[in-house]
């Protein structure tokens, strides 16, 4: 490049410096390979990353409480943890629970929460039902007052304040916020009613729980919100502003729709609002700390209560600690999967050795020919060779019936070899041996045959000269094939599930176990995770030892 | 081999050579013997019966008689076979007169040193031996479920092991019943027609997808090319389970959990690293001066695409392609959850089959898939034959 400096820069034809327009022709080249690529790259992104991303991210999420029951989390989070909490997280909660259970939303948090305490689910499932009769007795008691109180277009009036009344929209907005949360939706368009900005500073309760069955009717129900009358939790939120001595006095004031009624019902003898104690008679255990620390403790929205669950572990008032000796299942699931993986890559390597041997050894014809019975099973599909392993394996299956017809085992005493370890570990260590094969093979193909000649002219015995000459030549395919039996066996489904029984079950299984019969969607992502950082971990030694770009297919 | 003139062929003496047949005798008639109640008897019968033939075979009548000798010994053990267990017996006497007629001449004669070096030790040539008879079995153990459940597939009972009609080859205890179930049965036909309908559109989604971002790996330039390379391949790497989980958690997201598209999509996905990894194979053994040559004399992009590179690298895009379609085909775990009942396919209703109701129909279905397979790996063979002799690599 130096000596360019004293002629001037060297010029392409066109009189442009050669740098340069070198430079410009390996751009357009880069772009045009990028461009090629593209639209791969963003399928699989979207269809194959962007779901183990989300995967990733549902492991840890958690919102599910922060939207269900929003106000009770609010008013949780200052909570001590000494006592059960007072009166004013059972009204939140009261309010967020009627909402949760005109959703029907209440029993998914009821099975969220029960993943981490047995018995949260019923508490929830029988307040939900019970919401209604705590509401009612206010009802009842504002019908008394006048029979006004039960009519839709009243309530309506009175509200939103009356026809041109300032309008509280921010308020009406947050509830539908907070409903679109609890229905996992999205809803356009206005509710078809405001709150009044006025009566909303009078009586913030009554307006927001009005502003909840506003949205809730509009959206959900589809109905116009001036016909209805509406829920037991807004007589309950009327009762619980009136018990406010300044409310009395602020309504005096006020000259919007329905006043005088209002001012009636301030005056009158309403009964009190003690939700606490309306919450432990429907169920007794909301008096119980433990539920309200499994509350408190799962409120946040990221958790990392999945991971601890998928590790045996769980949160206590005390911290992280394991779970008890009876209730660790995935730490033996997870070594029994490690070990079963183990004993189906050795099997491998001690059946795949020979044959890769022979078959690099053999005359080309000759292993061309013994190469089909290799490819073959490769080939055909793997519910055929778990079928037929089925076939093979049962009590009444081929193995046992010939065993029975050669004497070697009594008709009465056939040999149970499936549905446990022992059938998964045959079906798998057959489906994958091709897998091991065939690496080791072609790495034995590069071996030339007089290193062994050579070594036995010296004077080697036969194991000297196949441990010390060939065998370490052979390593690389012995690992290469290792890895991705490996790989594949810890992370198999099928065949597990169909010859494993019980005792002979992966991982895997529990994963598709918590996504279709348990819905423990966060434990099976959190599982799903850990598993997928394993494999990741040996892809990466894979890459190492062998490159990715040498995975050879079959011929 | 130029051993096979050079290491002398010589009589061995019988000392040698009955021992070794009476043992052989001994093993196969400790199974005969099981059978038949005492496992003693039969190692003993087996014994004595193999060493007085290899005696008369050998001494007596010696290698002017191998011919009638070998026939005899065949008539013999067939005869015997069908005495002791009729039809089955039959079969399996053949195969035992067969194999001892030309086990007594093969120890005696010493033809077994024929193809092997002259200078190995007797304990050498044992090995040799051994170590093929243990190949076999592992062959064997390869093989054997495969070629079990085709003739189970024939099966008349519904049963999923041989019935005693079926060993006596009696006609009666064969039938296609299972095939016709499959012919004929709403539910396996929707199940191909789903299988048919899936695995198409996603082959080609990934071959032409695959293709293009192959062609663009190739180049010199690439940046972050290993880094793409893992993103393109991870979809084979990751196990399946949790890519099931990840497509039914994110599709379900975006509405196209339970749908047509959603199933194609995903498969096309799966299908995507077996495509890139063939072609990309392939287009390391071809010449880029063709394509500069072909610009060269005019031809646009486009053209040298279709008219230069393409016909070259046809084989490998084939068998990617053949490699995406069986992935799709063959794949049960990723339909199971992206699927719904409307997307059940010819693997997700084979699982399900074996889960629950155990019908050998699926005996018949897999019998036909291992054909389909057969027919496929012989294509594959014969692309891959094609592809080297286009790139003039010599076939191997």
């Amino acid at each position: 490049m130096s000596d360019t400096t004293d002629t001037g820069p060297v010029l392409a034809a066109d009189g442009t410096p050669l740098k340069r327009s070198l430079r410009r022709a390996l751009r357009a080249q880069k772009l045009r390979a990028l461009a090629l690529i593209a639209p791969l790259l963003i399928f699989v992104l979207v269809a194959f990353i962007a779901p183990i991303a989300d995967m990733l991210f549902r492991s840890v999420e958690n919102q599910i409480v922060g939207n269900t029951i929003p106000m009770t989390v609010e008013e949780l989070r200052d909570w001590d943890g000494q006592d059960v909490p007072d009166e004013q997280v059972f009204r939140a909660m009261y309010f967020d629970l009627f909402l949760a259970s005109e959703a029907k939303e209440h029993t998914k948090l009821g099975s969220r929460l029960n993943y981490e305490e047995s018995g949260v689910s019923s508490l929830f499932r029988t307040t939900g039902r019970d919401v209604d009769d705590m509401g009612e007795v206010f009802q009842e008691a504002f019908e008394e007052i006048s029979p006004e109180f039960e009519e839709a277009q009243f309530w309506y009036d009175t509200m939103s304040g009356g026809a041109g009344a300032e309008g509280n929209e921010r308020l009406m907005s947050n509830q539908i916020g907070r409903l679109e949360q609890l229905e996992a939706s999205n809803f356009s368009g206005d509710a078809g009613f405001v709150p009044g900005a006025a009566i909303s500073d009078i009586l913030p309760n009554t307006a927001r729980a009005y502003a909840a069955f506003a949205a809730f009717t509009h959206f959900v129900d589809e109905d116009v919100v001036a016909e209805e009358e509406p829920w037991e939790a807004v007589y309950a939120a009327l009762a619980l502003d009136l018990e406010d001595p300044g409310t009395a006095a602020a309504l005096a004031a006020y000259d919007g729709p329905g006043a005088e009624l209002l001012r009636q019902a301030a005056a009158a003898d309403l009964p009190p609002v003690e939700m606490k104690a309306a919450f432990i008679e429907s169920n007794k255990d909301w008096n119980r700390i433990e539920y309200w620390e499994v509350i408190h403790t799962y409120s946040p929205p990221y958790t990392t209560g999945y991971f601890l669950n998928a590790v045996d572990m769980e949160k206590t008032t005390e911290g992280i600690a394991l779970r008890s000796e009876d209730e660790r299942i995935y730490g033996i699931l997870f070594k029994r999967t490690m070990f079963m993986s183990l004993v189906i890559t050795f099997s491998c390597i001690a059946l795949g050795y020979p044959i890769a041997w022979i078959l690099a050894n053999l005359p080309a014809r000759t292993a061309n020919l013994l190469m089909i019975l290799v490819l073959l099973p490769f080939w055909t599909s793997l519910l055929v060779r778990t079928s037929a392993w089925k076939v093979m394996l049962q009590q009444q299956g081929v193995i046992n019936d010939t065993l029975v017809w050669l004497g070697l085992v009594a008709d009465e005493s056939r040999l149970v070899m499936i549905n446990n370890q022992f059938g998964t570990i045959v079906a798998m260590t057959h489906i994958l041996l091709p897998f091991m094969i065939l690496p080791m093979y072609s790495v034995m193909q590069t071996i030339p045959p007089s290193y062994l000649r050579a070594a036995k002219s010296l004077g080697a015995t036969n194991w000297t000269a196949f441990w010390r000459v060939y065998f370490p030549q052979s390593v690389p395919g012995i690992g290469a094939g290792s890895i991705l039996v490996f790989i594949l066996a810890i992370g198999y489904y099928i065949t597990p599930e169909i010859v494993g029984g019980t005792t002979g079950t992966f991982i895997s299984n529990r994963i598709a176990y918590h996504i279709s019969s348990s819905l423990n969607w966060g434990l099976a992502a959190a599982l799903g995770s850990i598993l997928l950082a394993v494999v990741l971990i040996l892809y990466w030694a894979y890459d190492k030892i062998v490159g990715i770009d040498n995975v050879k297919l079959g011929g | 081999m130029s051993a096979m003139t050079l290491t002398p062929i010589e009589k061995k003496p019988l000392s040698f050579a009955l021992p070794v047949i009476g043992a052989a005798g001994g093993f196969a008639g400790l199974f005969v013997g099981t059978a038949h109640g005492s496992g003693l008897m039969g190692v003993v019968i087996g014994a004595v019966a193999l060493m007085a033939l290899g005696f008369v075979a050998l001494q007596v009548l010696g290698l002017d008689m191998e011919k009638p000798v070998r026939w005899g010994i065949l008539a013999l053990f067939t005869v015997a076979g069908v005495l002791l267990a009729g039809v089955p017996g039959f079969v399996l006497g053949v195969l035992f007169g067969w194999f001892f007629s030309w086990f007594i001449y093969w120890i005696g004669e010493g033809r077994y040193r024929a193809n092997l070096a002259p200078y190995l030790t007797g304990g050498q040539v044992l090995w040799h031996y051994a170590f093929r008879v243990i190949c076999g079995a592992i062959f064997i153990f390869l093989i054997t479920p495969i070629l079990v459940v085709m003739p189970l597939s024939f099966n008349a009972e519904n049963f999923f092991t041989f019935t005693p009609e079926m060993l006596r080859f009696d006609p009666d205890g064969y039938s296609l019943k299972h095939y016709r179930d499959f012919f004929t049965s709403s539910g396996w036909q929707q199940a191909l027609a789903n299988s048919l309908a899936i695995a198409p559109v996603a082959t080609l989604l990934s071959v032409s997808f695959g293709t293009l971002a192959a062609i663009g790996l190739s180049s010199e330039h690439v940046p972050f090319r290993r880094a793409i390379m893992a993103i393109l391949i991870s979809p084979m790497i990751v196990p399946l389970i949790i890519s099931a989980a990840g497509m039914y958690f994110f599709y379900s997201r975006i509405g196209l959990q339970g749908t047509y598209f959603g199933v194609v999509l995903a498969h096309a996905a799966l299908g995507i690293p077996f495509v890139i990894i063939t072609v990309t194979a392939t287009l390391v053994g071809f010449d880029r001066s063709l394509t500069r040559a072909a610009a060269n004399m005019g031809a646009d992009p486009v053209t040298t695409f279709f008219r230069v590179q393409m016909p070259l690298i046809l084989p490998g895009v084939i068998s990617g392609g053949l490699f995406a379609f069986i992935t799709s085909f063959d794949e049960v775990v990723v339909v199971l959850f992206v699927g719904s009942a409307n997307q059940q396919t010819l693997p997700w209703r084979m699982f399900t089959g074996l889960r629950e109701q155990i019908s050998p129909t699926i005996l018949a279905v897999a019998t036909i898939l291992v054909v389909i397979s057969i027919i496929l790996l012989a294509t594959l063979e014969m692309l891959r034959r094609r592809s080297e002799r286009l790139r003039g690599m010599s076939p191997g």
